[in-house]
């Protein structure tokens, strides 16, 4: 058994200590929120925060994981800087088919966090990590100004 | 027989649940008409349509509770393009309700209800769903406000004229009476359907032509909304699949005991052409399968390379083939003009990669089949699930989901059939979710297609003279079977023979080259994404030819058509055309008529070392007739644009070996947020009927990309995509 | 027959059991240390071709004198080498000749092999007999002339090939000599980590000096401190060999990340520490490419926008690269993605990276499976070029010598074999 602290509670989670945490999250924990998109670590989908830092849960180790703590996309509406993307996010009607929204919200999230005014170079920086097929580069990077400002 | 009807969780403010929205309902019923043929989708829904259809009754779009909630059935799947909140909006207009007490709901497999009157088949595409459904549901909300007057007005002894509604309650000013639609709702779907009806004025909406907030995305956001892949049941198992890599090869040997040796492992299931391991997470699946280790049998299409399969196309591309379209004797009129251009055009395979990768759940137990998926095509779905489960279609449920990503895939089931035929070998439900390799390399590609063009100018250098031979695979064949060798595939030249410009000559023809058994289908964008490239490409190099510039060479052409000429000067004017470009940047323009929308793109791009392409700005003007929602048409654009840039940049999927080259993003690249360039659009008001606009973006992008490499460097490529050798090295 | 008689039966058979028993534990005994040779000379590397049975060759070899294919060493008689007697296989070992007498090729490293005692090579043979017999053969070897005259490896061999079996210096430990066994022998270090004359041989005054091989980078494993291992505690040379991987020194990649996968993981800490204290004293040699780790690089945000190649490097690390590396260098997920440290990152060549760019990266290890995939198609030469001049920058000594057009000759190399 592995304890993982997630979203502020601790999980006690039987798994292997090589798997990913995305299929902890998602196939042992339900939480399925955070999104299967490469399982390489390329497109971002299944972006959580490990002691707020934006990280790729496809690649990352249950131990490796369960040396920090968890924030995933169900509970960061629950901090400041959370809060404020996900209503820049509405505000700017950002999203298309949603299933990258989770990780971008998250990238987001710590980008802002880091840096609470971007510049367009510090957006590209934070978030090119990030693929969304469905193009809603424009409205995320109009979204995230906005969320700096509210 | 009446099949069970369930349906994914709902969308929307009340999320009712999904047994009671459905209970005692007899909405099902009507087989499948899969196999009648797809009218073209260009053709508008007068067109189609002729005289309008008689009124559904309500109850197949409609559900009102005692407290007043709206339950819609959404005929069209949401995969992001906001046909959710688009087609609620239009059920309720007439029905005068406000979307804040709407819950939605996907509509079940039933061919009678819910096929798309444009496409003759349930089906969620081609920039089909407003014009399809723009009046239908419309009439239906207001056949249903129409029935709820009536009860009011039985049940009060007042006439019905004398009834008025909003949001959501019908009031009689002169008695002072008012009742919800949940008190009424009871009495007057017991109503007969009214025969006539009345729908509002367009200057009477509330809801339709404003850019009203979409209802699947604060779910979205929150990380709440359940995707195919997202299906949890009880006692499900979760697996992952491979398929032989080489296409019509068989599976020849798999390890299974190394396989269930893996912990969680629980199952090794074997098809044809290929297996999936199951077990308790998709990690154990993952590592079972890497211990399973298939053995594959290629087959005949073991040797095959892209050298000789654009070979052989090349060497088709020689014979007659169909003729498409011939107007005036183009050939002879090229023999006699004073300026002659030839040239070929080249469009790769490619993959739909959308985000979401190919899973469906399946549960096949005392005879009948369940089936979790997220699909653009729920009676191609339950046919191809009833052949893979081995039961008869009635035997077999659809609950349908939203989708994350769409762009053509979910056209296709075949992955349904396969997950049935697996789920049958066992008696609990199974998920089966697909690396990403195993979607690039499984996918149901866009065709090749090898485009030879033809023109001649006259001494003022206006056209004389169009030809287009297409070479290429038919998707209609593909996708429907038993396509006439001697018939042409309206979809192959759907955007060569209709195009903007009134040519003087214009021939057209089509040889059909199937790359089977490749597998090949609908990718966004569909014929115009291939046709537009070519046409819009060529219409540059006559312009330089005839050393004009491209919107003073277009306009002449556009006489006949006053909206694609008030979208080209639209564009020119917005874009600045006329102004010098900034040093270095090359402006491209592409101009179409796709889809029942006009649309003119003006992408600046600048090429740097190496051949690498910047795309700085892109300025689009479109007139896609009545817009429903402005913002989701300017999403629509901005996004289709962006899948365009991405293919015209990067996509291209090759063969080896007989099999798919690429894996993963790192090697089918995608275009990121800091390669994405600004995107200005100006939308025309009009109340001409509505068009489509879910493809147009993508396909406009690839000759105004092309043509802007072109302003920049001096470099034509006629091979897509634009790559940075070609590009870097001359 | 008397209760004497038949105690003395039963006694007697008692007795032969306990014979069988005991040879039987001493054949489990040997195999168990055959199997243990077999993955300390690192033998189902090379003799497995991509998605084959291991140990039943095919996997090809591209050499200046043309491709050569490894042979099937599972025990089936005709396609493998079920029917070699001990003497033959010995002297494969030993002499690189075949069973047929013809000479190997010294692709197969046996001039490192020679090292081994008989008793050595035939626990790896009795291992090796225990493996599920292959029937598959693989193709012929396609040599040009004068190289396909293997007889011609006589003269070489009696120039270059010792024949002689490694003997321990008395002046040194136990566990110096059981390092130095390990290295010279069936680890078969040298086989890339010393530069090669003019014949193909290792150069023995620049013994693990450091060495091209196949577009990689072998670099100096020798004591010298500024362009070897020298700097490195035994710990993290031990760790290192266990894990693909030391805190502050990066992952092994390439060719390396084979060898940690396949063979070194599975050798005793006591091994591998013993081959550290070997290495650390291996005469240093200057190679003249110093590693000089940088130390962390500063926040990305709000620095000034690099022009041209670098901010095309940036951009592409952004896309691809920040997502596991991370824009400190420490790795993101795991450590093992580290790029600070690596020696990788400054080596003025860039052949490392130039290789994990265009092959990727598989290694093994005890924390499971470290991967890193071919960005190969993905990104032209001059955007990989420009990420590996970033990266070297940002987190090693400073840009390479990598260029678009060294990029485009190094993806002619593949990266098989």
């Amino acid at each position: 058994m592995t304890a993982l602290k997630i979203n502020g509670e601790v999980q006690q989670v039987d798994a292997p200590d090589d798997m990913p945490l995305l299929w902890v999250l998602r196939d042992v924990l339900g939480m399925t929120g955070s999104k299967f998109g490469c399982g390489i670590a390329q497109c971002g989908a299944c972006t959580v925060h490990l002691d707020g830092q934006a990280i790729r849960s496809c690649v990352t180790p249950l131990a490796m994981a369960a040396e920090g703590e968890i924030t995933t996309i169900e509970k960061i509406g629950d901090t400041p800087v959370g809060q404020r993307v996900q209503a820049a996010w509405l505000d700017l009607e950002v999203v298309q088919c949603g299933y990258c929204q989770s990780g971008q919200i998250m990238s987001a999230v710590a980008l802002l966090a880091a840096n609470p005014n971007p510049s367009d170079a510090d957006i590209d920086a934070g978030m090119a990590g990030n693929i969304c097929r469905c193009g809603t580069y424009p409205r995320i990077r109009a979204a995230i100004k906005k969320a700096a400002t509210l | 027989m009446s099949p069970r009807l369930e349906a994914a969780p709902p969308v929307g403010r009340h999320a009712l649940s999904r047994r009671a929205i459905f209970k005692g309902s007899a909405l099902l019923g009507g087989g499948l008409v899969l196999g009648a043929l797809m009218p073209r989708v260009t053709k508008t829904w007068a067109q189609a349509a002729g005289t309008p259809p008689p009124i559904e009754p309500p109850s197949a779009f409609l559900r009102i509770d005692e407290d007043g909630l709206v339950t819609m059935i959404i005929p069209s799947t949401e995969m992001g393009q906001g046909i959710y909140t688009a087609e609620a909006a239009l059920l309720a207009e007439e029905l005068d309700v406000g979307l804040e007490r709407v819950s939605l709901v996907a509509a079940p497999p039933d061919e009678k209800l819910y096929a798309n009157a444009l496409i003759g088949m349930q089906m969620t595409g081609g920039s089909t769903s407003i014009r399809a459904w723009f009046l239908p549901l419309r009439r239906t909300g207001a056949a249903a406000r129409q029935m709820l007057i009536e009860a009011a007005a039985g049940s009060w002894g007042v006439p019905p004229g004398e009834c008025i509604t909003s949001n959501g309650s019908v009031s009689h000013a002169a008695s002072g009476r008012m009742a919800g639609y949940g008190e009424l709702a009871a009495a007057a779907m017991a109503l007969p359907v009214p025969s006539a009806i009345t729908l509002k004025a367009t200057d009477q909406f509330r809801l339709i032509g404003k850019s009203l907030k979409r209802l699947d995305t604060p779910d979205k956001v929150r990380g709440k909304t359940v995707y195919g892949i997202d299906v949890r049941l009880p006692g499900m198992k979760i697996g992952t699949v491979a398929s032989c890599p080489v296409f019509g090869g068989k599976l020849k040997s798999v390890d299974e005991a190394a396989a269930l040796a893996v912990p969680g492992v629980s199952h090794v299931l074997k098809l044809d052409d290929a297996v999936a391991v199951v077990g308790d997470h998709m990690w154990a699946a993952i590592q079972g399968m890497q211990a399973a280790a298939p053995v594959w049998d290629g087959g005949a299409f073991k040797d095959m390379s892209m050298e000789v399969l654009v070979g052989s196309m090349a060497k088709a591309a020689q014979s007659d083939g169909l003729v498409a379209h011939d107007q005036n004797d183009a050939p002879g009129a090229y023999g006699k003009a004073a300026t002659k251009l030839e040239a070929t055009y080249q469009l790769p395979f490619l993959s739909h990669a959308p985000m979401e990768p190919i899973n469906c759940t399946v549960q096949v137990k005392d005879g009948v089949c369940d089936v979790w998926v997220g699909t653009q095509v729920p009676t191609r779905a339950r046919m191809l699930a009833a052949k893979g489960a081995g039961l008869a279609e009635d035997k077999v449920t659809i609950h349908n989901y939203l989708i994350g990503g769409g762009f053509g895939r979910r056209l296709e089931a075949e992955y349904v059939g396969q997950t049935a035929a697996f789920a049958r070998q066992v008696d609990f439900p199974i998920k089966l979710v697909w690396s990403r390799e195993q979607d690039i390399q499984h996918d149901t590609y866009r065709p090749y297609y090898y485009d030879q063009l033809r023109a001649g100018l006259d001494g003022q250098g206006r056209i004389v003279s169009w030809q287009h031979k297409v070479t290429g695979a038919s998707v209609y064949n593909s996708y429907m079977g038993g396509w006439p060798a001697d018939k042409v595939d309206p979809d192959a030249v759907e955007g060569a023979v209709e195009t903007p410009y009134a040519f003087p000559a214009q021939r057209v023809d089509y040889v059909r080259w199937d790359p089977a058994p490749m597998p090949i289908s609908w990718w966004r964008g569909v014929g115009p994404a291939h046709n537009v490239f070519v046409v819009e490409s060529f219409m540059d190099e006559l312009a330089h030819a005839a050393k004009q510039d491209p919107v003073a060479f277009r306009l002449p052409l556009l006489e006949k058509d006053p909206r694609a000429k008030a979208v080209l000067q639209l564009l020119a004017d917005k874009s600045g055309w006329s102004s010098a470009a900034p040093a270095g940047v090359g402006r491209g323009l592409s101009l179409q008529l796709a889809f029942g929308s006009y649309v003119g793109l003006v992408i600046e791009a600048s090429v740097g070392e190496g051949g690498l392409i910047r795309v700085h700005k892109a300025t689009m003007a479109i007139d896609c007739g009545f817009v429903v929602n402005p913002d989701t048409v300017r999403a629509q654009m901005e996004g289709g644009l962006i899948f365009g840039l991405t293919a015209a940049m990067y996509g291209q999927i090759t063969i080896e070996g007989g099999r798919v080259q690429q894996n993963n993003f790192n090697d089918y690249r995608m275009m990121r947020i800091d390669e994405a360039p600004v995107i200005d659009i100006h939308v025309v008001a009009s109340e001409a009927e509505p068009g489509g606009i879910g493809e147009t973006g993508t396909t406009a992008a690839f000759p105004a990309l092309a043509n802007a490499v072109f302003a920049a460097t001096g470099k034509r490529l006629r091979k897509l995509p634009l790559s940075p050798v070609d590009l870097g090295a001359a | 027959m008397s209760i004497f008689t038949r105690g003395a039966v039963l006694a007697l058979s008692l007795l032969c059991l306990a014979a069988q028993a005991a040879s039987a534990r001493a054949d489990d005994d040997l195999v168990a240390k055959g199997d243990y040779l077999t993955k300390a000379a690192d033998c189902v590397v090379c003799h497995t071709a991509p998605g084959g049975k291991p140990f039943a060759g095919g996997r090809a070899f591209s050499l200046p004198i043309g491709t050569i294919y490894s042979p099937n060493i599972t025990p089936d008689k005709t396609a493998g080498i079920g029917d070699w007697t001990d003497e033959e296989f010995v002297r494969a070992l030993h002499e690189g000749i075949a069973k047929d007498g013809s000479h190997l090729y010294p692709a197969f490293p046996y001039t490192s092999y020679t090292l081994m005692p008989r008793e050595d090579v035939l626990a790896i043979r009795a291992y090796l007999a225990t493996l599920e017999p292959v029937s598959t053969r693989p193709p012929e070897n396609e040599v040009s002339f004068p190289f396909n005259q293997r007889w011609l490896m006589w003269g070489w061999n009696l120039v270059f090939n010792s024949d002689s079996r490694f003997a321990p210096d008395p002046a040194k430990s136990a566990e110096w000599n059981r390092g130095a066994y390990l290295v010279q022998g069936p680890g078969h270090c040298g086989e890339c980590h010393t530069p090669r004359n003019i014949a193909q041989a290792r150069k023995s005054s620049m013994e693990l000096g450091g060495a091209e091989i196949q577009g990689w980078q072998a670099y100096n494993i020798t004591s010298d401190v500024k362009t070897g291992i020298g700097g490195w505690t035994e710990e993290d040379l031990a760790a290192y060999l266990k894990n693909g991987f030391a805190e502050g020194h990066g992952a092994a990649a390439g060719s390396m990340a084979e060898v940690v996968s396949y063979s070194l993981r599975y050798l005793t800490d006591a091994d591998l520490k013993a081959i550290a204290i070997y290495l650390k004293s291996v005469p240093p040699v200057d190679s003249g490419t110093p590693a000089i780790p940088r130390a962390a690089p500063p926040s990305i945000y709000a620095a000034a926008a690099p022009a041209n190649d670098e901010a095309t490097g940036q951009r592409v690390f952004a896309q691809a690269c920040a997502g596991c590396h991370a824009w400190s260098g420490q790795g993101l997920q795991t450590p093992y993605a580290a790029l600070i440290g690596d020696r990788a990152l400054s080596d003025p060549t860039g052949a490392n990276i130039a290789g994990v760019l265009l092959c990727g990266s598989h290694l093994q290890s005890p924390d499971g499976p470290m991967f890193m995939p071919s960005f190969a198609k993905g990104y032209s030469d001059t955007e990989l070029a420009a990420v590996a001049n970033f990266a070297a920058s940002r987190f090693g000594a400073g840009r390479t010598e990598l260029t678009p057009e060294g990029l485009a000759e190094r993806r002619k190399d593949g990266c098989e074999g």
